[in-house]
């Protein structure tokens, strides 16, 4: 509207432009790399083993693994929701595509389209239910979680007799598929996994999406404030399905990763207590647990760090059994850390 | 007050078709009749004031015309149409944008994608957001409102009440609404900001939008208001144009006219030297 107000619009002088350094900091994934970079130096001196080129492939491979689940659990975060039921989807997708391949004796890929779309619809159902009911999706959740993690069980048993799936490495598909989602191939003398390549594809197009997109104010309009959002006209329901939406796609992806990296067979009982370590990584990259600040960087950075200490300890020579309390202090001095660093950044 | 003036020669009556009406409109929560049979109609190029104490039913009122709840009885015509609304996007694609009281504007989000959120700019194939121009326009708009805010990259959390108003009144005007309705733009601002506000508010009737504004003070609505309207425990209990009362009338019947004598007359038996009159008490309750 071309309206021609002539108001006395003095500029304000009591507030400075914030410096470079002060807009720097607060960036939600600072206090990630932060620690991030305090970790590395700690375990290149600790564990001479971490120095060696060779095994950064390693370590990158254990980051991915969390760091492809971290990327949609960070955007539902950002948008002011949970999925517990996320390490358990991962199972599901995985035992679907097998099975399902193997019982109908029909390509791979058909078995890999039907747990993308039972992976999808799982996410789309968490959505919906919450959206209908007005739950917390702590709760929406924790029901989906015991319910996979029932059926992962159950239904492998019945069809396969066992507790895993059945063996589907000699159907054909298998190769391709094998190809796509858990091949490996040298740079420079270290083997990398393409999941990890995968990884920092969908790292790249999330971020993007979050930060240069309607789609991704959207997220963040939602989580921060739900009914202001509503009120100017953002469509919130259907962007909180859609999110959960996105869980169920990567827990597909991840689910075909685990499958096709374990010559086409899936323990039915795995995936379980994964959900908290995918939101430990949003948490320590920054994500705010009560929506609508974070970032998919930082999710990332969330995941790197996993995989640091995971295999530092590892190559430290220390008993594993210290990896938890470990995982439990970086989580604990990374939340610490974001505070101080975000309070420090806006009173500047 | 000079400003008085100019505005109140500027209040002309300018009947046209009602671009929203309610007839008998109705709203319970469970058993809160919120809203009881109330009539209202907003013109294009006038100002609807609608006056109420706490809890009258005023945000409720503009919360159905907004589309965030739906009514229970009477009906509710827009553009001449009957109209349900089931969601705010429905009421904004008919032209009627909304700043509200409690709930205006995401506190963690960046000032400009505050302003823009819902109706992104974007560009190229990619459809991506075109953040070069928003900032831009977003520091026009804001600039013609009088407020500075120097670092549009800042969350909107951080503003003072004040300026998240004016934030979210420039939006609504920005994006050429029909109807804009406000519920009590000016109850947390300044002399200064206030004055921003209703000239804010002014010019947007000038431009032919339909402007309904809530607000507790008399003194503001009589200011700009071509219609006045008086809820009272969720019913119309006055009506008018603007040509058909006084500054002093509406003050009274806002203030609840008899009810407050009687509590003149109560409080000067319980204290004679405390309370003159009833002039006095309302004076008092303006300057709360
Ligand atoms: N969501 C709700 N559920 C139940 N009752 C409600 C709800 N919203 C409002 N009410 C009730 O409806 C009545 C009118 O409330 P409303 O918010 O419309 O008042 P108001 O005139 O805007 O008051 P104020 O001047 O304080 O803003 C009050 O009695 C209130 O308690
Ligand atoms: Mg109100």
């Amino acid at each position: 509207m071309a309206s021609t107000i002539t108001s006395p619009a003095t500029a304000d002088d009591r507030v400075s432009a914030r410096s470079v350094g002060a807009r720097l900091l607060s960036r939600p994934e600072i206090g990630s790399l932060v620690g991030a970079a305090v970790i590395l130096v700690f375990f290149l001196i600790a564990a001479p083993p971490f120095r060696d080129i060779n095994n950064t492939g390693t370590i990158l491979y254990q980051a991915a693994l969390v760091g492809v689940m971290a990327v949609p659990v960070a955007l539902l975060m950002i948008g002011g929701e949970f999925d517990l039921s996320a390490g358990v989807a991962v199972t599901t997708s995985g035992l679907t595509a097998g099975l399902f391949a193997y019982q109908f004796s029909v390509n791979v890929w058909l078995g890999i389209l039907i747990a993308l779309a039972v992976s999808l619809a799982v996410g789309a159902f968490n959505g919906w239910l919450l959206m209908r009911t007005g739950l917390p999706s702590f709760l929406v959740t924790l029901g989906t979680f015991f319910i996979l993690q029932g059926l992962n069980i159950a239904v492998t048993r019945l069809a396969s007799g066992a507790v895993a799936s059945n063996s589907i490495s000699d159907m054909d598909g298998f190769g391709a598929a094998q190809k796509v989602f858990a091949s490996e191939f040298k740079l420079g003398g270290v083997t990398i996994k393409i999941i990890i390549v995968w990884w920092i594809v969908f790292v790249a197009i999330a971020a993007w999406v979050l930060l240069k997109t309607q789609i991704g104010n959207w997220i963040f309009a939602v989580g921060g404030d739900a009914a202001a959002a509503r009120a100017v006209g953002v469509p919130v329901k259907k962007v909180k399905i859609g999110l959960f939406m996105a869980v169920g796609f990567f827990a597909w992806f991840a689910g075909m990763q685990l499958l096709f990296v374990q010559n086409g067979v899936v323990q039915s009982g795995e995936g379980v207590g994964k959900e908290f370590v995918y939101i430990i990584a949003a948490v320590v990259g920054g994500c705010l647990l009560t929506g609508g600040y974070g970032s998919v960087a930082g999710g990332a950075i969330g995941a790197l760090i996993f995989g640091m200490v995971q295999l530092g300890v590892v190559y430290a020579g220390w008993n594993p059994d210290w990896f938890k309390a470990f995982l439990g202090t970086m989580l604990l001095l990374a939340t610490i850390v974001n505070l101080v660093v975000k309070n420090r950044a806006e009173a500047r | 007050m000079t400003t008085t003036e100019s505005f109140a020669s500027e209040a002309a009556n300018s009947p046209t078709a009602p671009i929203v009406h309610l007839e008998d409109v109705g709203k319970s929560y469970g058993n809160i009749q919120a809203l009881r049979g109330v009539s209202l109609s907003v013109r294009q190029g006038e100002i609807t004031c609608v006056l109420g104490d706490n809890g009258a039913g005023k945000s409720t009122l503009i919360k159905i015309i907004a589309g965030l709840h739906d009514y229970t009885s009477g009906t509710m015509s827009v553009n001449g149409e009957e109209r349900h609304f089931a969601s705010p996007r429905e009421s904004l694609d008919s032209g009627i944008a909304t700043v509200y009281q409690d709930l205006a504007l995401a506190p963690l989000m960046s000032v400009w994608r505050n302003f823009f959120l819902g109706n992104e700019l974007t560009r190229g194939p990619f459809r991506q957001l075109d953040e070069r121009a928003m900032k831009r326009i977003a520091n026009e708009e804001l600039t013609k409102m009088g407020i500075s805010i120097p670092d549009l990259e800042q969350p909107v959390g951080k503003l003072s009440g004040g300026q998240r108003q004016c934030v979210a009144i420039a939006r609504a005007i920005h994006f050429g609404a029909k109807v804009l309705i406000l519920d009590e733009p000016t109850a947390a601002l300044g002399v200064n900001q206030s004055g921003v506000v209703l000239k804010y508010v002014v010019k947007a009737r000038d431009a032919g939008i339909g402007v309904i504004f809530i607000t507790h003070n008399p003194h503001h609505a009589y200011l700009v208001g071509n219609h006045f309207v008086v809820l009272k425990l969720g019913r119309v209990a006055l009506d008018t144009q603007r040509a058909d009362i006084t500054l002093e009338q509406l003050t009274t019947e806002m203030a609840g006219g008899s009810e407050l004598e009687a509590l003149s007359h109560e409080l000067r038996d319980l204290a004679p030297d405390a309370v003159a009159d009833v002039q006095d008490a309302i004076q008092a309750q303006e300057k709360e």
